[in-house]
């Protein structure tokens, strides 16, 4: 299987709105072992100056990977999931991601490059959130690089 | 903890965390993070895919070694950036039934650089698994009042 080179520059609309919940941040953060109170009690968030839950510094990644699987379930991009390594991680967060958001993914693909038998695709998801007055507001940008594995690789 | 800038300086440590990972513990993350890539669970899949058996998930091993960093910083949304690379794989061995860690991995941070007109520190993590670095560049942004 190849990767179609053209992928590079293909962006993928915002799709489905992601509602951020509180018990969603705290099951979150329990899986990655987070513990401070921010994520899990109220009062604690809102004594910090935050207006609900604080989502950990990761969390975006949910939002990030189901923008990713338009891509990878995209038939005309030819990459087979379970060959997929993931190379690197960034979140830049524009600001902190509350419960109570709803949120919209922009994806982008930055780069496809060959290696090897396989690929190495950049992408980026613009994460906004939607506001009252049917504006967005810039929450995060995520950037990750996944390597496809070639057969043997 | 809530450093002020002022009592920061580069290369000063902001401490050590040990995360024991359990098989069961990659299947909570597969769950609230909607990876459910097999090879995190599944044995045979991992070994027949090439990979020496069930490894955790990336973004496991990254979001469970900033929490080094926001402890420290008291505050989850004073980490403005987080970036790394994976670099090497962190094996689970199946320890199901027992109190044992499948895997441990190790934490430590250091303040790798400061900017004071920002008012953000950025911080460094080492994150070892087995002997080895699984992540390079794991670099914490973090704004200090």
């Amino acid at each position: 299987m190849t990767i179609n080179p053209d992928l590079q520059g293909r962006s993928y609309p915002a799709a489905e709105v992601y509602d951020v919940g509180r018990e969603k941040i705290r099951e979150f953060a329990r899986a990655v072992k987070a513990t401070h109170p921010a994520h899990f009690n109220l009062d604690a968030a809102q004594a910090l100056g935050h207006r609900d839950l604080v989502a950990p510094p990761t969390f975006a990644i949910i939002i990030a990977q189901r923008a990713d699987a338009q891509l990878i379930e995209d038939p005309e991009a030819g990459i087979d999931f379970s060959r997929v390594v993931h190379a690197d991680q960034r979140f830049t967060h524009h600001r902190p991601i509350f419960a109570g958001d709803r949120l919209v993914a922009e994806l982008h693909v930055d780069g496809v490059r060959a290696m090897g038998g396989g690929a190495m695709i950049t992408t980026r998801a613009e994460i906004f959130a939607l506001t009252d007055a049917d504006g967005r507001e810039p929450v995060s940008t995520t950037k990750s690089s996944i390597l496809v594995r070639g057969e043997g690789q | 903890m809530n450093p002020t800038f002022e009592e920061l300086s580069v290369g000063q440590d902001i401490g050590t965390r040990s995360i024991g990972v359990t098989r069961q513990d990659l299947v909570k993350y597969a769950g609230a993070s909607g990876d459910f890539n097999p090879i995190h669970w599944n044995e045979a899949f991992a070994t027949g895919v090439e990979l020496p058996g069930v490894i955790a998930h990336g973004m496991f091993t990254m979001g469970a070694a900033v929490q080094l960093v926001t402890d420290w910083a008291g505050d989850p949304a004073a980490v403005v950036d987080y970036q790394t690379r994976f670099t090497k794989p962190v094996l689970v061995t199946d320890t199901t039934g027992t109190a044992d860690a499948g895997a441990v991995i190790e934490v430590s941070g250091t303040v790798g650089a400061l900017d004071a007109e920002a008012r953000t520190a950025r911080v460094d993590l080492a994150v070892v698994f087995d002997g080895q670095k699984v992540l390079m560049k794991a670099q914490a942004l973090v704004r200090v009042s």
